[in-house]
């Protein structure tokens, strides 16, 4: 585990294992943030994370060239009740080739609404390579509401790619996520988004994609699932302001008495700009549960795997 | 052993009784390789399903080794030993080879181990395995895979519902010899193929040609 300021509990423990798959001291830069303050901090030879003024958040400065490092920002509340807004800004260097890990876990037992709205910009400069992944898990059986607003937003310089990673799978009562990026020219961004809501969960991810650089392309995939009653919003915009490339899918299945709304949109402001959306959504396939019952499984087993394997 | 009992299937079409199936009586007895042959819309595919459970007679019966499974669940006949190749192989998103070849030997096999599923059945495994069940397979490769699950499952009973359909030539020499091994190796096992291609009618034990609903003597 992280040598930490002050111990966590076993609470703590189990959401950074869930959120960010951490058993040990994971080598590169990290941050972990438990219910509202830093509770471990390094910084590497060519990473340096600096709080800002009163724990309102990070600037994470990455080393022009720094190639196959990583960064470790997890956050966990388990105060029931507590509500923080938090700017963390990822200053990415020329050349650079780095992971960042990131991700939310709540466990709320208490009667209060307890809300994590985490900010996120990243400024990548020329020719840099970031892979992002952020997981998003709540859990605890208090009334109080567990609610997660990310925003983050990316600006990439000419020639950057950046591959984004977002899970949510269980436990979040409530989420509007923001993701916004404006592209200059040939930079890359690729978006995977995993999607799960369950009981009366509410799920609203929004994306606007500028496509301003000659040779500059997007792909953002959404799969999601939604349960029982609950509500799902993906509204994905790509604008193609030059000789660009630009494709969003959103495939969903509903189950109980989900709802889905999909928006896919695009907007071309240039001849040259090649915009593609998709958008799926409906139940599973009464077939493929009929395969897997073939196969000795449940129907309850057999859409499990269906499920499984839709969100890997 | 299978024995069909007086059964029969039909459909409401149109506020009229469509009768698919007709009081037919079949015994697929244990090793013998039985091919069902005869005209489209004969009602071969529907048979294969009442076989599975995935359709329910109207009335008739049958027993799987000397027990009546006329009302058991696709899944409870999955168990008792009885496997289906669909005709029409399911894709499935983000399911990939190896995760469905796990489901269908129920164990959690290394990847070496269903690889060599996938090899008896002409695919190269390593190019494989590792590839999702969905709409980037051919329909034969999806073929393939749909019977190298039946083949991973050891069952007692399995039927094939037109396995050579979308198979190229690789296929027949390979195919017909997937079948005598699994003869071979699950003891007192039974096959029935649903098939037009002469060169499986050659391999059957016994032949039943299906035509309007009716076995045909």
């Amino acid at each position: 585990m992280y040598p930490f300021k002050k111990p966590l509990d076993e609470i703590q423990k189990r959401l950074l294992k869930e959120i960010a798959d951490l058993h040990k001291v994971p080598t590169g830069a990290y941050n972990i943030r438990s219910n509202g303050e830093s509770a471990g901090r390094q910084s590497t030879a060519n990473i340096e994370i600096v709080p800002k003024p009163e724990g309102a958040g990070l600037d994470i400065y990455v080393k022009p060239g720094t190639k196959n490092e990583s960064v470790h920002i997890p956050v966990v509340l388990t105060q029931s009740g507590l509500k923080e807004i938090v700017y963390n800004d990822f200053h990415i260097g020329e050349d650079c080739d780095v992971v960042i890990v990131a991700g939310c876990g709540i466990d709320n037992c208490g009667i209060q609404d307890s809300e994590h709205d985490g900010i996120h910009r990243f400024y990548i400069e020329k020719n840099a390579k970031v892979r992002y992944v952020e997981k998003h898990y709540g859990s605890g059986d208090g009334t109080g509401k567990r609610i997660l607003n990310p925003g983050t937003e990316v600006y990439m310089d000419e020639g950057s790619t950046c591959e984004m990673e977002m899970v949510q799978i269980k436990g979040v009562d409530s989420t509007e996520r923001v993701t916004t990026a404006e592209l200059a020219a040939g930079a890359k961004l690729v978006v995977r988004e995993r999607l799960m809501t369950h009981g009366e969960q509410n799920a609203v991810s929004t994306y606007v994609v500028n496509l301003n650089g000659d040779g500059s392309s997007a792909d953002v995939v959404s799969r999601s699932v939604a349960r029982d009653t609950s509500f799902q919003k993906f509204d994905a915009k790509i604008v193609g302001n030059a000789v660009c490339s630009g494709h969003t899918e959103c495939d969903s299945i509903i189950m109980d008495k989900g709802r889905i709304l999909a928006v896919p949109s695009l907007e071309a402001n240039s001849t040259e700009a090649a915009l593609v959306h998709e958008a799926a959504i409906g139940k599973i396939a009464g077939d493929q549960i009929i395969k897997l019952m073939t196969l000795g499984l449940t129907e309850q087993q057999a859409e499990e795997q269906i499920i499984n394997g839709f969100l890997k | 052993m299978l024995e069909i009992r007086n059964l029969s299937f039909s459909v409401n079409d149109d506020s009229s009784d469509k009768e698919i199936i007709q009081n037919i009586d079949l015994v697929i007895p244990d090793n013998k390789l039985i091919v069902v042959t005869g005209p489209n819309g004969g009602g071969k595919s529907t048979l294969a399903k009442l076989i599975a459970g995935i359709e329910k007679p109207t009335s008739g019966s049958i027993f799987f080794d000397g027990q009546d499974i006329t009302n058991t669940s696709v899944t409870d006949r999955a168990k008792m030993g009885i496997s289906f190749a669909f005709q029409q192989p399911v894709r499935f998103k983000g399911i990939q080879v190896v995760d469905l070849i796990r489901l269908a030997t129920g164990k959690d096999i290394s990847i070496a181990d269903a690889c060599q599923y996938l090899a008896e059945v002409g695919l190269c495994a390593k190019d494989y395995i590792n590839r999702e069940v969905n709409a980037s397979l051919s329909g034969g490769e999806l073929k393939r895979i749909e019977i190298a699950t039946v083949m991973a499952r050891q069952t007692k009973l399995s039927v094939f519902d037109e396995p050579e359909a979308g198979i190229d030539l690789w296929s027949f020499q390979n195919m017909i010899q997937i079948f005598e091994q699994m003869r071979a190796s699950i003891e007192n096992s039974s096959i029935m193929i649903i098939s037009h291609q002469e060169r499986i009618l050659e391999i059957a034990d016994e032949i039943v040609v299906l035509a309007d609903g009716k076995i045909e003597k």
